[in-house]
């Protein structure tokens, strides 16, 4: 994971959202929804589609207000007036197809309040810099969607945004596109620049964030580091034993699951010492024993539950096909 | 990557340009466009040429004519340097008719001569060759004066290099005829305005279905507020349009004074030519933004092109009910319909374009801009909030519930 978990708490905050609430023609999508994003973090949106993350993130921006709650982001209720700190990367990506690769990023520079000339000599450098530097002159309907994709990207970034929000921002991407934008998004933390995105793979917010939000129908059982998140459920003891049977065996917990000569169970609130001692004692002959920290994935079992895991799941298996 | 200049806060208007630089630069540049200020000008070309082909049948009838009263023997002579001097400069010079051979001692009044209106006489020329009078309207004897010392200088035998001093008897048009010309003028005016309104207003409403068929809304959305969006697409086509009116004008215009014509044979607006142009130009800015933000947003609420081909037979309904009453309207000056055409603000431009040509007071001008500007504001205003809920979907808020003076100033970030 990146970051240091315990830092979050004193640095000031890039969003404050509390109790939003969007309903679309009776539905409610988003339903009290409560975020906290310090600056400088990586902060995940981590649900099914359909749970509401793209909602969240578009209230936040100022693209459609809330019917209830309040948002801060960068210091202001009022998005659009810090709109030049920010850059924002739509789940379904649009461009002007008969704009020129370079044109389409000082573009999006512009609408952020970069001078145009500044975003014309930007995106060439950007292109360049990203191996892009063929595709300056061709206009985006000249591109493969790969390639429109990343001049977005690089169009999000070209103004040098405090806030990055990003939606959905891997599916589309092959496996070394993927890399690339998670290395990306690292270097822009380093930078000092807050980056929120959302996402239905668990293995990316696991793999580049402090904090994550937990959103599932509409609602966010959980949001805060993702530390917390996995130490939601006990770590899992993994046992294996010469003896199959013997009065040692009073003493593993009850969730116990067996396979062959391993155990599988929760670690007890008392810890490992006492299993440890009344096995040794019950002469169970360990084999091995390990005990392992809980997945986000499992966590997000947890918390949102299994249907919404399943939808996770099924999410991921769609963007595979 | 260099860090300077960096990026800075826009205020609605500097993001509208942003939008309205892109919009303008796209459709100037497209093929569409080309093609579609082509249209206009073959249908210029075809009417210059049957305008051709009608100027010459009318020519012989039509054409105002120059009518000459002297004693026979100048006239004679008045005649015959006409025809010399028409060999050599053409159509340019008038069409002249000997209205009376004067016997001598004979008088003669070429003023009732005029106003009995037998031929299609626009002047008499009576006196001698050496002191001639032209009698005639003021703005058509002015016109004339510099020809008829030709003829003059020429039927006295002077030739060009002794001109004799042309005396002019302008008759004053009545008050009656005046109007009359004028409102002639005030519909053409309507006219003009309302067929440039049809043809290039329309392009309003599919101005939103790119950016909603191209998924570049929600950036757009997310960067810069929707009142931006829609300001900046609305001038952008403003600007569009003048880019068109000024090819089609400058070409219609070549064409027009190619053929031998003058704003002088037109009854001139209450304001006068320069003024009434102004004006025009204007009230057709305002009308487009009027009745263009309405487009803008029903054209928001479509999502394909076949959408928008569907609502733009009631909108082009809502145009034609707007000139007919800004029509009806100029008509009936000074009393409640003239009043409301030119309150609502979709009559507005037309009516006030019209009373720009029978009425030469300039505040009620200011006054209708300023009301008509209010008006823009206020549906582009509309527009976007009606995109931005039933299109976005938004909500009622998400701001701090308290008002702004209750409000702290915002955290450090």
């Amino acid at each position: 994971m990146h970051g240091n978990a315990d830092v979050p708490s004193v640095r000031p905050l890039a969003i404050e959202a509390r109790g939003l609430v969007k309903r679309f023609d009776g539905f409610t999508a988003v339903d009290g929804v409560d975020l906290t994003v310090p600056e400088g973090a990586i902060y995940g949106i981590l649900g099914p589609n359909g749970a509401g993350k793209t909602t969240t993130l578009r209230m936040l921006l100022g693209i459609i207000d809330p019917d209830e709650g309040v948002r801060r982001i960068l210091g202001t209720d009022r998005p659009h007036e810090v709109a030049h700190t920010i850059g924002y990367l739509p789940e379904e990506r649009g461009l002007y197809p008969s704009m020129k690769a370079y044109e389409a990023i000082a573009f999006l520079g512009a609408l952020r309040g970069l001078p145009l000339a500044e975003g014309r000599k930007r995106g060439k450098e950007l292109l360049e810099e990203h191996g892009l530097g063929y595709a300056i002159d061709r206009q985006i309907r000249q591109l493969s969607k790969g390639m429109a994709q990343q001049v977005q990207l690089l169009g999000t970034l070209v103004h040098e945004p405090k806030l990055v929000v990003f939606d959905e921002p891997f599916s589309g991407l092959d496996a070394l596109n993927q890399g690339k934008l998670e290395r990306m998004m690292r270097g822009l933390a380093a930078k000092g620049t807050t980056v929120i995105f959302s996402t239905h793979v668990i293995a990316h917010a696991e793999r580049l964030c402090d904090e994550v939000a937990i959103i599932a129908g509409g609602k966010v059982p959980f949001a805060g580091p993702v530390d917390v998140a996995r130490d939601r459920i006990r770590p899992q003891v993994r046992l294996e034993t010469r003896a199959q049977d013997g009065p040692w065996r009073g003493a593993l917990p009850q969730d116990v699951r067996r396979e062959g000569s391993h155990w599988y169970f929760s670690l007890p609130e008392s810890g490992i010492e006492p299993l440890l001692r009344a096995l040794i004692e019950g002469e169970a002959g360990i084999l091995s024993l390990s005990i392992e920290r809980a997945g986000l994935h499992d966590a997000f079992v947890a918390i949102a539950g299994e249907a919404a895991a399943r939808a996770l799941e099924e999410d991921k298996d769609e963007a595979r096909r | 990557m260099s860090t300077a200049p960096r990026a800075g806060r826009l205020s609605t208007l500097q993001a509208a340009f942003v939008m309205a630089r892109r919009d303008f630069v796209a459709v100037l540049f497209s093929r569409s466009f080309f093609f579609f200020l082509l249209g206009p000008l073959f249908m210029l070309t075809v009417l210059a040429l049957a305008g051709g082909v009608g100027k010459q049948v009318r020519q012989n009838t039509e054409r105002p004519q120059l009518g000459v009263a002297m004693y026979a023997a100048d006239t004679d002579a008045v005649v015959k340097a006409h025809s010399v001097l028409a060999a050599q400069i053409g159509p340019a010079m008038p069409q002249l008719v000997v209205v009376r051979r004067l016997a001598p001692g004979e008088q003669f009044d070429p003023l009732s001569e005029i106003k009995s209106n037998k031929a299609n006489l626009a002047a008499i020329l009576t006196g001698t060759p050496e002191k001639p009078t032209l009698t005639g309207p003021q703005e058509r004897i002015g016109d004339w004066q510099g020809r008829v010392a030709l003829i003059a200088a020429q039927a006295a035998g002077k030739g060009p290099e002794s001109f004799p001093d042309v005396a002019l008897s302008g008759i004053a048009t009545s008050k009656a005829d005046q109007s009359q010309s004028r409102m002639a003028t005030a519909q053409i005016g309507q006219t003009v305005l309302f067929m440039l309104m049809m043809i290039l207003a329309g392009m309003v409403l599919s101005n939103l279905v790119e950016e909603k068929g191209n998924k570049i809304i929600e950036v757009l959305a997310a960067a810069i507020p929707m009142d931006a969006v829609f300001l900046g697409k609305l001038f952008a086509m403003l600007a569009i349009s003048l880019v068109g009116i000024t090819v089609w004008g400058l070409f219609g215009g070549a064409i027009w004074l190619g053929s031998g014509n003058s704003l002088a044979n037109y009854p001139a607006p209450a304001v006068g030519w320069p003024m009434f142009f102004g004006l025009g130009v204007l009230y057709f800015a305002l009308g487009y933004l009027v009745i263009g933000s309405i487009f803008l947003a029903i054209g928001s609420m479509a999502t394909t092109v076949r959408e928008v081909q569907t609502l733009s037979m009631p909108v082009t309904m809502l145009q034609l009910l707007n000139f007919f009453f800004a029509s009806f309207a100029i008509a009936q000056p000074g009393n409640w319909i003239e009043t409301a055409a030119i309150v609502v603000p979709f009559s507005s431009p037309f009516t006030m374009l019209a009373k720009a040509a029978q009425d030469d007071a300039l505040w009620v001008h200011g006054a209708a801009i300023a009301w008509q500007l209010v008006w823009v504001a206020l549906l582009v205003k509309m527009g976007a909030s009606l995109f931005k809920t039933r299109v976005m979907q938004s909500g009622s808020g998400g701001r701090d519930k308290k008002r702004w003076w209750q409000r702290k100033s915002p955290a450090p970030a």
